[in-house]
């Protein structure tokens, strides 16, 4: 009897060593066009490197919570992940779940020749440094841009607006709800509305913070979320304030909406005709200019880093550089019409020639917003879930009264919890 | 060696050891450690360690008036959705106790909702009740009714949520009462039609207190969990409109996953336990004072 247990133990041994040789790791991406076009290569990689990949891939905010909870449990078997800067960065940075990338940057045994760090957009570059060192790679810019129906707009005789006065009467010349036609969508659900406000907000001068405290009760941030509110309201969809950014894009899809104003990774979905009825009929202008001038945000939206308790970094970091490399950037632009966080495959002539009308335009918003960006979509806070959650109200009250609400106590409770969010953090005037 | 001897002689210890090693792993090490983060301060915002507080975190968490506003909308959820699922459960269950063709099929279909992905329902619903091309409102206009805003009008979104609740578990109310109804007795029946009563009479008199403990039962069961209803309401609404949907479940999640402040998110948790916890407590009285 002992023999046999003896012996049933070794062979698991042995099927566990041997399982153990490939080495294995585990990935976690987000629902991104990105990773819809990165999924079919990571066979590549598995050949090349002989490392298996388990993928696994999260929406936005349900990947945070997911890498959060592991990282915090210690028990975490995550090995690279994709990430976003502005959300949970700092946060990820302060409880040390980042590997320091710094040094492989150096070594270059681990880093290949042609990987060229240099070529990433220096600010992208910026939102992941932390005393001087390097804890993700920059991925995927995301500017707001404005969607459009070109079908709907030549028989209004109307061209993209370049201001928020354009932009409103434009909406409201396009809307027409018995036909189920409505003229602009934009997000509505609260917290995620935020990023989406931030460049309506921008036009009217305001700001989520200024010198470290809420600038929520300014009569900038006032008119803007009456202007936001008041577009909705009344040349939205029903329903806005229930939208994120999968909601507009099937509505937009569906043909029911002339104008969609959202990050700048879409048009690739809109303009896929196996998932858009309009595919041949979009049109992508820059975000228009408001009353107090046009500073759109424009973010490094996606890195991608290594865990920091990983324990296959050798080939965590192969994939990394693998992912994110030249090549691979340059075809992620290219065919796929991700913007990409490197310089060159922007300036890439090939890459250029074979855009397409409505891509040549994607390229053209990018080059007119670039000079002009607010370079965040959010406060820039550590405790910016919250935040964003104290702010969404104030843009959902906005959409369901139309802009007509006085909303300057709403504002001034909001303004107190951000900034005891900010007391707490240690960053309150700074 | 295990021999024979061995195993008899601890027979009373070996036995019960894994059902002992599962409770504690999986019932009292949880609620213990729940307990122990309630207690402390642990913050991931912060980047530091937990540190013990003793009650801050339940102090912070009552002062915080979303809070309160989700205790009560979780109970008014529940209140409504239970209440009328056992209204509706027990007709359909009087229903499928008479004898009529297609009796089985109408079981089975009755159960499907009870089988169902509570998140592929709250994506399905979502759909549903879409204001411009959802069946819901397309349904309402069709009868010449105006549509409405399920999901985002605030005075609108819990009743929708709870009607969704209804429809997936009116059937378990259902199936527990017909449990109940098929054991009863024949006798009690009989004497009454002798002394005349009409079938109101009978149901109200003889049938509903005779299956009461089964209907009680049901309640119990569905209150528990309503009260800390999840799934629905997070693939549908988040919570939102500006948390006009969010119950102390779903604001507890937000506690831990969305501001990580995981000591107030136990906390919470704790309140949630509490009133689960005295709620079976007073159903449990009831059913006792019943004397079944």
């Amino acid at each position: 009897m002992k023999k046999i247990l003896l012996a049933a133990l070794l062979v698991a041994m042995a099927v566990a060593m041997v399982g153990a040789q490939g080495t294995t790791i585990r990935v976690l991406l987000s629902n991104h066009p990105y990773t819809e076009f990165l999924k079919p290569l990571i066979p590549e990689f598995e050949r090349t490197y002989g490392v298996k990949v388990n993928l696994e891939t999260y929406d936005e905010n349900q990947l945070s919570a997911k890498l959060m909870t592991e990282f915090a449990t210690r028990m975490s078997t995550v090995d690279v992940f994709m990430t976003r800067p502005l959300q949970e960065g700092k946060l990820m940075y302060l409880n040390g779940w980042y590997e320091n990338l710094s040094p492989y940057l150096k070594d270059s045994k681990k880093t290949p020749r042609d990987f060229d760090f240099g070529d990433f957009a220096q600010s992208a570059v910026g939102v992941s440094t932390y005393a001087k060192n390097v804890y993700a790679f920059p991925l995927v810019t995301e500017w707001q841009v404005l969607y459009y129906r070109t079908d709907l707009f030549a028989a209004a005789g109307l061209k993209p607006p370049t201001t928020f006065a354009e932009l409103e009467a434009a909406a409201k010349k396009l809307t027409d709800p018995s036909k189920d036609q409505y003229g602009i969508v934009s997000r509505g659900q609260g917290n995620p509305a935020v990023t989406q406000f931030s460049s309506y907000l921008y036009g009217y001068g305001g700001d989520f913070l200024k010198g470290g405290k809420a600038a929520v009760e300014s009569p900038e941030f006032l008119a803007a979320l009456k202007y936001y509110g008041g577009l909705l309201k009344n040349y939205g969809p029903p329903g806005v304030t229930g939208m994120s950014w999968a909601q507009g894009l099937s509505l937009f899809q569906a043909g029911k909406v002339a104008m969609w104003t959202d990050a700048s990774t879409f048009l690739g979905q809109i303009t896929d005709p196996a998932k858009s009825t309009v595919a041949d009929k979009v049109g992508v202008a820059a975000f228009p200019a408001g009353p107090k001038g046009n500073k759109p945000y424009f973010v490094t939206a996606w890195a991608m880093s290594i865990a920091k308790q990983s324990r296959q970094k050798a080939a965590a970091y192969n994939f990394l550089t693998w992912a994110t490399s030249k090549a691979m950037l340059t075809k992620a632009l290219g065919q796929a019409s991700v913007a990409v966080a490197r310089n060159s495959p922007w300036s890439n002539p090939g890459i250029l020639a074979a855009f397409d009308a409505t891509q040549k335009q994607l390229a053209e918003t990018a080059s007119k917003t670039i000079p002009l960006a607010t370079g965040y979509d959010r406060p820039l806070m550590t405790a910016v879930g919250a935040a964003r959650d104290a702010i969404g109200p104030l843009i959902v009250t906005a959409i369901e009264t139309g802009g007509t609400a006085n909303q300057a106590a709403q504002a001034k409770k909001v303004a107190e919890s951000l900034n005891e969010l900010l007391d707490a953090a240690g960053e309150l005037g700074k | 060696m295990l021999d024979g001897k061995l195993l008899d002689r601890h027979a009373r210890i070996l036995f019960p050891l894994p059902a002992v090693v599962f409770t504690l792993a999986l019932l009292v090490f949880p609620v213990a450690y729940t307990v122990w983060v309630s207690l402390t301060n642990w913050n991931l915002t912060t980047g530091l360690p937990p540190r013990f507080v003793g009650l801050k975190s339940y102090a912070a968490v009552v002062q915080d008036p979303r809070f309160w506003s989700a205790f009560v909308r979780t109970l008014y959820f529940t209140g409504m959705a239970v209440a009328a699922e056992t209204v509706l459960g027990v007709i359909w269950a009087l229903v499928l106790n008479r004898n009529f063709a297609g009796k089985g099929i109408v079981k089975t279909l009755l159960l499907l909702p009870l089988v169902a992905t509570p998140v592929a329902i709250g994506i399905s619903w979502t759909l549903f009740y879409e204001p411009t091309i959802g069946l819901a409102n397309w349904g309402l206009r069709a009868i010449g009714l105006q549509g409405l805003n399920w999901l985002t009008d605030r005075g609108v979104v819990l009743p929708a949520l709870a009607l969704i609740d209804l429809w997936q578990w009116t059937p378990l109310i259902a199936l527990i009462t017909l449990a109940g109804l098929a054991g009863l007795s024949l006798e009690p029946y009989e004497s009454a039609r002798v002394d005349g009563a009409n079938g109101w009479q009978i149901f109200w008199h003889i049938t509903l207190p005779m299956v009461a403990p089964a209907v009680l039962t049901g309640v119990l069961l569905r209150s528990i969990d309503a009260l800390k209803t999840f799934d629905i309401i997070y693939s549908t609404t988040l919570g939102g409109p500006s948390f006009a949907s969010e119950t102390l479940n779903i604001y507890s999640y937000n506690l831990s996953f969305n501001y990580f402040r995981l000591g107030q998110a136990a906390a919470s948790l704790i309140f949630l336990f509490a009133l689960v916890l005295s709620f079976s407590a007073v159903v449990s009285r009831l059913r006792r004072r019943l004397g079944v």
